[in-house]
C-alpha cells in the first residue's frame, strides 16, 4: 500500500514547480543593452526605418561606427512605421527598452520622457547639439535634451511634373484658388489630383494643421501647443476653410480605406506609379516613392517630381509661407551604454553621415551637409525651409499624444463626411481630449 | 419525445460529454478518504488554478483598477479618477457605435451565417462524390490567418479590383463601389468577409452535430412516409439543437470579439464606421497612450461579454449543460 505521503510530496513538488514557472515567466528580461565583461557592447536599436534608402542608409552607419569603434556593434530592428507607436510604448513602460529608439520628439517625446527611461543626454551633447541650429531645441524638455534629430522634415506638395504639364499646368499654384483651379484641370484630364492616406488618418490631419498655420498667428500657434487648446477662433476658421477645400472633391476615389506608404495601392505609391498628380507629405516622400518603384522607373521619374508649398489662403491673416514639419531623431534609453549610445547619435550627425542620409531623400539636421541635397525638389524644400521665418511642428504631435491622436480621428472623421460633419467638430474633439489633461 | 430526449443525448453533442451531478453520488467505486481527496485536488487543480488566477483574474482585476486613473502608460498611477473613465466609455458616442457594430454582426451572424452554415452542413452531410473535398474546401478559409485573410481580402477589394471586375464581367457593374472606404456600407462589407472566413467552421461543427444523428431515425421516418424536409424539419434540425446553441454561443462570443480583420483592413474607419469594442479600445487606449481610459474599455467589454455568455449558458444552453453550470436552478 503506498504511503499516503506521497501524493503530498507531489504536490509538494507541484506547486513549487508551478511557482517557479510563475515565478520565471515574470521575471524581468533584463537590459537590452548587452555589455560583456570583455568591453564588447551591442546597441540595440528600433527604428521605424524598415526600407530602403534608408535602411541601406543606416546599415552602412552602422558597419562604419563598427569599424571606428570594434568594441561596438549593433542589433538593428526595423519597425513598421505605424506599428512603431505602440512597441515602443510597452517596451518603455515594460523597462525593457532598446538602447537606441526611433524618436518623433514633440509632445510624443514628453509624454515618454514621463516615463523616467529616457535618458538626459545633455551631459553627453552639450558640446555640438549647438551645430544643429535651433531645431534642436525642439529637442528639450526643461532646457535638457532628451532626444537628437538625424534629419529634417518639411510638408508640402510633392507633384509630377509630367501630369501636370498633361493637364496644362505650367506652374504650381500659389494661392487656394489657384490649386483648386488646377485641380479643376487635372480632373477635366482624367487625372487624379490629389492622392492622400486617409486610412492612417495623419496624412488628412495636415491639411487642417496647414489651414491652421495659414489662419493662425505665430504666436497664437505657439500660445495654443503650450496651453494644449484650440479655442482661438483661427482654429475653427481652419475647419471652415478644410469642409471649403474638400467641396472640390480633390481625392482618389476610395481615399477613405487608402494607407499612405504601404504598397503600391497607397498615397504615395500612387503618385509614384503616375495615376495622381500629388500629395500633400513630408519631404520624406521621394524615398518612400523610391522604394515602391523599381529602380529603372524611379530614375527615369525623379525628374518629373516637383514640390511646392502649401498654398497660401486669401485673406487669411497667418504667415502665408510658413511652413508645417518636424524632424525625425533617436533617443537613448536609461539602460544604454554611455557614452556609446550619444556618441553614435553625434555620429549620425556628423557632416559626412549627413551626406549618407540626404542621400537617402532626406533633408539633414545638420547644415553643414545641406550642399550634398542634389534632388531639385528637395533644394527647393531646403530653400523653402531657410525662407520660412517659422516651422509649426505638426499639431498632431505637438500636443500631448491624446490630443494629437483625437485631432487625427477627428480631421478623419470630417474627411469621411464632409457635407454632415460640422467643421467645429475638430475644435471640439482637440479640447474636449485636452481637458483629460 | 422520450426517443427523441434519448436520441439528443447520444446526438453526439459537447452537451452529451457532460457528466450529469447526480452521477457522482452513484458512481460505484471505493470510498475516498478526505485528505486524499484534497490531496488530489491541490495536485490537479492547484496549478491550473495558480495559472487562471494570475493570468485570467489578476489581469481582469487590474485592468479594472487601471480604468480608475487618468495614466498615460508611462509612470506610476497618481491620478485617481474614480469611475470617471467609465462613464466617459459609456457616454462616448463613438464606443456606442462600436457596440453597435458589434451587435449587427452578431445579428447578422446569426440571421445569415447560421442558415448558411445549416445548408452547407446538410448538403456535405450527405454521400457524394468529392465530398471530402468539398468538406476540406468549405473549411479552408477558417484555417487562413485573419491577417492572411485581411490582405488577401485587401486586395480583392480595391477599387478596380478583383471583385469590381468580376461584377463588371457579369454585369452586375452598377453594384460596385468603394468597399472598404464607404461609411455606409463598409461594416457589411466586413460581415461579407467575416462569413467567408468563419463559415466553415459553422459547417463543420454541424456537420459533426449531423454524423451523430442515427441514421435509424430518419430511415423510420422515410418509412412512415415523412418527406425529405418533414424528416429534416421534424427529425435533423430539432437533434442538431445542441451543436447550434454552442454555435450561436460561439458565434456570439466571437462578434463581440472581432478585432484582427477590422483592424488591417480598415483600422475601424472610414471615420469609425466599422469600429468594434476592441479596435475602440486599441485607439482610444494604447494609440492615444490613454492606458486608463482603454482599460476601462478593456473592462467594459468584458462585462457585456460576460454577461451576455451568462445570459446566454443561464436561459439557453441550460437544457444542453444541465448539472453543470445550471446545477443550483436546474
Amino acid at each position: 500500500m503506498r504511503s499516503t505521503r506521497t501524493p503530498r510530496k507531489y504536490a509538494a513538488v507541484a506547486l513549487m514547480a508551478t511557482a517557479a514557472l510563475l515565478l520565471a515567466a515574470c521575471g524581468s528580461s533584463g537590459s537590452s543593452s548587452g555589455k560583456s565583461a570583455t568591453g564588447k557592447i551591442t546597441l540595440t536599436w528600433w527604428s521605424n526605418a524598415n526600407a530602403n534608402p534608408l535602411l541601406g542608409v543606416f546599415q552602412k552607419l552602422m558597419k562604419s561606427y563598427h569599424a571606428a569603434h570594434p568594441n561596438i556593434s549593433f542589433d538593428y530592428v526595423p519597425i513598421q512605421n505605424e506599428q512603431y507607436d505602440t512597441k515602443i510604448q510597452v517596451a518603455l513602460q515594460g523597462n525593457n527598452a532598446p538602447d537606441v529608439f526611433f524618436q518623433r520628439g514633440g509632445g510624443f517625446m514628453a509624454t515618454q520622457v514621463k516615463s523616467g527611461e529616457i535618458k538626459n543626454l545633455t551631459p553627453y551633447v552639450s558640446s555640438w547639439i549647438g551645430e544643429l541650429g535651433s531645431q534642436a531645441q525642439a529637442w528639450q524638455i526643461n532646457g535638457a535634451q532628451y532626444g537628437v534629430p538625424y534629419d529634417l522634415h518639411t510638408v508640402g506638395f510633392w507633384y509630377r511634373k509630367d501630369l501636370f504639364a498633361k493637364a496644362g499646368i505650367s506652374t504650381p499654384p500659389a494661392t487656394m484658388p489657384e490649386l483648386e483651379a488646377d485641380i479643376t484641370k487635372l480632373k477635366a484630364a482624367h487625372i487624379v489630383p490629389i492622392a492622400v492616406g486617409s486610412k492612417d488618418q495623419w496624412p488628412d490631419a495636415f491639411y487642417y494643421d496647414y489651414f491652421a498655420v495659414r489662419e493662425c498667428s505665430v504666436s497664437t500657434l505657439q500660445a495654443a501647443i503650450k496651453n494644449v487648446t484650440a479655442n482661438a477662433p483661427c482654429f475653427a476658421k481652419a475647419g471652415s476653410d478644410l469642409k471649403a477645400f474638400m467641396a472640390t472633391s480633390p481625392f482618389q476615389p476610395g481615399f477613405l480605406n487608402t494607407p499612405a506608404q504601404t504598397g503600391a495601392g497607397s498615397s504615395a505609391g500612387m503618385v509614384a506609379a503616375g495615376k495622381a498628380a500629388m500629395e500633400l507629405q513630408g519631404d520624406w516622400d521621394p524615398s518612400v516613392f523610391q522604394a515602391l518603384v523599381s529602380k529603372g522607373q524611379w530614375q527615369s521619374d525623379t525628374t518629373d517630381l516637383g514640390w511646392f508649398g502649401f498654398p497660401a489662403v486669401p485673406g487669411a491673416p497667418g504667415n502665408a509661407t510658413a511652413l508645417l514639419g518636424g524632424s525625425d531623431g533617436n533617443s537613448c534609453s536609461n539602460n544604454a551604454p554611455e557614452p556609446a549610445c550619444a556618441d553614435f547619435l553625434q555620429y549620425l550627425d556628423s557632416a559626412s553621415s549627413q551626406q549618407l542620409i540626404v542621400g537617402a531623400s532626406l533633408l539633414p539636421a545638420n547644415p553643414a551637409a545641406a550642399s550634398a541635397v542634389s534632388l531639385s525638389a528637395d533644394q527647393q524644400v531646403l530653400q523653402a525651409s531657410k525662407a520660412s521665418s517659422f516651422t509649426q511642428e505638426y499639431l498632431d504631435l505637438a500636443w500631448p499624444t491624446n490630443v494629437g491622436t483625437a485631432l487625427d480621428s477627428a480631421v478623419a472623421t470630417f474627411f469621411a463626411k464632409p457635407t454632415t460633419t460640422s467643421p467645429s467638430s475638430i475644435v471640439s474633439a482637440i479640447n474636449q481630449a485636452a481637458a483629460q489633461q | 419525445m422520450t426517443e427523441l430526449k434519448g436520441a439528443t443525448a447520444a446526438a453526439g453533442s459537447p452537451a452529451a460529454a457532460v457528466a450529469p451531478s447526480s452521477s457522482r453520488s452513484v458512481r460505484p467505486g471505493r470510498l475516498r478518504r478526505p485528505g486524499r481527496q484534497a490531496t488530489e485536488l491541490i495536485v490537479l487543480l492547484g496549478p491550473a488554478l495558480v495559472l487562471f488566477a494570475v493570468f485570467v483574474l489578476l489581469p481582469i482585476c487590474i485592468a479594472a483598477y487601471y480604468g480608475m486613473f487618468n495614466w498615460t502608460g508611462y509612470g506610476p498611477l497618481s491620478d485617481f479618477t474614480g469611475v470617471h473613465n467609465y462613464k466617459l466609455v459609456l457616454q462616448d458616442p463613438v464606443f456606442r457605435s462600436s457596440l453597435l457594430h458589434n451587435l449587427i454582426i452578431a445579428v447578422l451572424s446569426l440571421l445569415i451565417q447560421l442558415p448558411i452554415s445549416i445548408a452547407i452542413a446538410l448538403l456535405l452531410n450527405r454521400k457524394m462524390r468529392g465530398g471530402s473535398f468539398l468538406r476540406m474546401a468549405v473549411f479552408a478559409p477558417y484555417v487562413v490567418s485573419q491577417a492572411t485573410t485581411a490582405v488577401l481580402w485587401l486586395l480583392l477589394l480595391q477599387p478596380d479590383g478583383f471583385v469590381d471586375q468580376l461584377l463588371k464581367a457579369v454585369g452586375l457593374g452598377g453594384l460596385v463601389q468603394q468597399w472598404l472606404a464607404n461609411p455606409t456600407s463598409v461594416l457589411y462589407t466586413m460581415f461579407v468577409v467575416l462569413t467567408w472566413q468563419f463559415i466553415g467552421f459553422g459547417v463543420i461543427l454541424l456537420l459533426a452535430g449531423l454524423q451523430g444523428i442515427p441514421a435509424e431515425l430518419r430511415e423510420a421516418a422515410a418509412i412512415d412516409g415523412a418527406s425529405s424536409w418533414q424528416t429534416t424539419r421534424r427529425i435533423t434540425l430539432p437533434l442538431l439543437g445542441p451543436t447550434i446553441r454552442i454555435w450561436i454561443f460561439l458565434s456570439m462570443i466571437g462578434s463581440l470579439q472581432v478585432f484582427d480583420l477590422v483592424w488591417i483592413m480598415t483600422l475601424g474607419g472610414p471615420a469609425n464606421a466599422s469600429s468594434t469594442m476592441v479596435t475602440y479600445m486599441i485607439f482610444f487606449g494604447f494609440h492615444s497612450l490613454e492606458f486608463g481610459y482603454g482599460s476601462a474599455a478593456a473592462v467594459i467589454l468584458f462585462v457585456i461579454s460576460f454577461v451576455l455568455a451568462f445570459l446566454y449558458q443561464r436561459f439557453v444552453l441550460r437544457r444542453d449543460t444541465d448539472g453543470a453550470l445550471t446545477r443550483a436552478v436546474g
